[in-house]
């Protein structure tokens, strides 16, 4: 189990956990994240920016401070 | 009247959907229990006059944000026959869950899918038979961007709305809303069931573009290349209309309204022709160039590069306490302020969103853009023009940057960034004119209220007392622009144009008709009466201090009611009024001091 910042792009992983305050947690399971589904990061941006995340249909982009709270396993 | 309220998420069409229903009847309006103001419209169902309410595109029915508990609001304060979720197919395994909240509070809804042509492209096929019988609600798969099944959905809303007896009740729906329940596990199941989606979507197009615009080292220079491109072509192609139309209202006024008013008294053809056609010629020739740029400003906000630029620019924002978003709100800021205000309300945390409130002002509107086309043309060759305009914008972004490095100590703040990145969009060519309309309108709108009223004002101070010549020194004009001559003389601002920039503090679309006024001239004859009498330098540090200082009192309201805070919109008012002294004293000294 790691944390979804320190992933490799391109490589698949599936959520195991999220570990975030209420309202973070809300705002992640709205957008999808949710543990057991299956996920990827497309592409990070330079400068440390965020990571583009794609999850089933959706792709979104999120900074590596948050992406710490979701824990992720390889697959 | 039967009273219907549309909601969805955030990038389901909504506001495509509402605009092709409503056609252009839409207004905006408040509403009791919230504080902001929704669109509505009047619309012709079954046979009867409906209101068709647009809510916020929200997430989450019981999330955090201020759009969220707006909806919130809403619904526990107003009663309503009707509520037509809108809901995107191609992401519907996810969006379901706003449905499932909706439907926990027993009210009579419509789910309309929306993108059909993107889900079918995409591979999804939605079973919306069994899926509405699962739901025991009607389910209608439609694509508002080509307005495929519009009727049918509008059908089977006048039908429930004709069964419909009384309207839901605000108090339970209070009470239902507080109760969460096992809405995840029945949206598996649903999902499960009817919907079937291949196991990696992928939109190959949207990847392609992504690939190039996304680029790690290239992405930013391109989307700057890409505005800067943009800008050149609605100068390129408004130029020529804008001197079209100028042509055309100076004949107006020689072949209509003199011989008209050739025999009216003195004031009254002065009042007439040097004052409210004057003003009102003078702005309205801008008007091609204002309608090209919204038309190219909302292609590109539709078009999902907004978003793209928020993922750009995220980590260098991140260093002045602002976010990707903070960004694309800079950029809606170069069409209007106001409505780049109103769009902080996605930010949850109050210190990032006051921290945006106070850098948008300082984004270059179309309505300083009036002010600058007009001056450049006056003062500088066209050789000149392009790269004058352009330091204006850098100028811009600098004002803005350096707001924020400045306040972000104040204003320090930990909000999420997590933001959905929709696939690429183009939108239909009866969207880009709904919208240009719409801006036409509100153009027009702002005309009739400010600027006849600020070019009558103008002409009746630089008229009166009338013992004394126009617009000379003893007019009320002259005697304003003397008592502020201590502050504005440094920064090289003469008596005329200390008036225009007074009354560009209530709508900067007013400067360039006040100057029209002050002058009692139009045109090109205005243009050369200005360049005979202030310099280049002096120009440049009037578009300076008409860049940074405060905007528009439609920009001051706005931030005072999102805010909720009037020592908060003092701050930006003295912010901003000081910066531009400092700028244009600077600027001016200093190209005088090295012999400009």
């Amino acid at each position: 189990m790691q944390p979804l910042s320190q992933l490799a792009t391109g490589q698949q992983a599936v959520i195991s956990a999220i570990e975030a305050e209420e309202s973070l947690f809300h705002r992640l399971s709205a957008l999808g994240f949710r543990v057991g589904k299956p996920l990827s990061i497309m592409r990070r941006a330079s400068f440390n920016g965020p990571l583009q995340v794609r999850l089933g249909t959706t792709d979104v982009i999120l900074r590596a401070s948050e992406a710490s709270h979701i824990k992720i396993n390889p697959i | 009247m039967k009273r219907i309220a549309l909601l969805g998420m955030p990038n389901t069409g909504k506001s495509t959907l509402f605009n092709r229903i409503s056609g252009a009847s839409a207004r905006v309006g408040n509403w009791p229990g919230i504080t902001v103001d929704l669109l509505s419209a009047k619309i012709l169902l079954g046979g009867h006059i409906a209101e068709l309410i647009d809510l916020p595109g929200i997430y989450d029915l019981h999330g955090f944000s201020e759009d969220e508990q707006v909806v919130r609001h809403f619904l526990t304060n107003n009663p309503f026959d009707l509520l037509i979720v809108l809901l995107n197919s191609t992401q519907i395994e996810r969006q379901l869950s706003l449905l499932l909240q909706l439907k926990k509070l027993g009210v009579p809804i419509v789910l309309v899918l929306n993108m059909a042509d993107e889900a079918r492209r995409a591979g999804i096929t939605i079973d919306t038979e069994n899926l509405a019988a699962a739901l025991a609600l009607p389910v209608i798969s439609i694509s508002a961007k080509y307005g495929e099944g519009l009727p049918k959905a509008l059908t089977t809303a006048a039908h429930i709305l004709n069964e419909q007896k009384a309207t839901t009740n605000p108090k339970s729906i209070n009470l239902l809303l507080q109760e969460e329940s096992l809405i995840e596990r029945e949206m598996e199941d649903l999902i499960q069931k009817h919907v079937q989606i291949p196991a990696t979507l992928t939109d190959y197009t949207t990847d392609k573009i992504d690939r190039i615009l996304l680029h790690k080292w290239l992405g930013l220079p391109m989307f700057f290349a890409a505005m800067f491109l943009l800008f050149q072509f609605i100068f390129t192609v408004g130029g020529p209309l804008q001197d079209g139309l100028a042509w055309v209202l100076d004949l107006v006024r020689s072949s209509m309204l003199e011989p008209l008013f050739s025999t009216s008294p003195e004031w009254l053809k002065g009042l007439m022709l040097d004052g409210i056609y004057n003003g009102i010629a003078t702005v309205a020739a801008f008007v091609p160039i204002i309608v090209l740029f919204f038309l190219v400003m909302s292609m590109v906000e539709d078009s999902g590069y907004l978003s793209r630029a928020a993922f750009l620019m995220d980590a260098l924002m991140a260093k002045m306490g602002l976010d990707g978003r903070g960004f694309v709100m800079m950029l809606m800021g170069f069409g209007c302020n106001v409505p780049a205000i109103m769009g902080t309300r996605i930010m949850r945390s109050r210190p990032m969103r006051l921290l945006t409130m106070l850098v948008i002002p300082f984004s270059l509107c179309s309505a300083r853009l009036q002010v600058f086309i007009f001056m450049i043309a006056a003062l500088f060759s066209t050789k000149h023009a392009p790269i004058v305009l352009f330091s204006l914008y850098v100028m811009s972004f600098l004002t803005m940057f350096l707001t924020a490095v400045l306040f972000q100590n104040q204003y320090k703040n930990s909000e999420p960034f997590i933001l959905e990145l929709p696939p690429y969009r183009f939108p239909t060519p009866r969207q880009i004119v709904l919208r240009g309309w719409q801006e036409v309108k509100h153009f027009l709108n702002r005309a009739s209220k400010f600027i006849i009223l600020g070019v009558i004002l103008v002409w009746l101070l630089t008229n009166f007392p009338s013992n004394v010549a126009p617009a000379s020194v003893g007019t009320y004009a002259g005697q304003i622009g003397v008592f502020f001559g201590p502050i504005l003389d440094p920064i090289g601002i003469n008596h005329e144009l200390a008036i225009a920039l007074i009354f560009g503090f209530v709508a900067k679309e007013i400067v360039i008709g006040a100057l029209a006024v002050i002058y009692g001239m139009q045109g090109d004859a205005l243009m050369s009466q200005i360049a005979g009498q202030i310099d280049w330098v002096q120009a440049m540090s009037f578009m300076l201090f008409t860049l940074i200082y405060t905007p528009c009192l439609s920009t001051i309201a706005t931030i005072r009611n999102e805010s909720k805070s009037t020592a908060f919109m003092w701050l930006s008012i003295a912010w901003s009024l000081g910066l531009a002294w400092i700028v244009s004293f600077v600027f001016y000294q200093g190209a005088r001091a090295l012999g400009y």
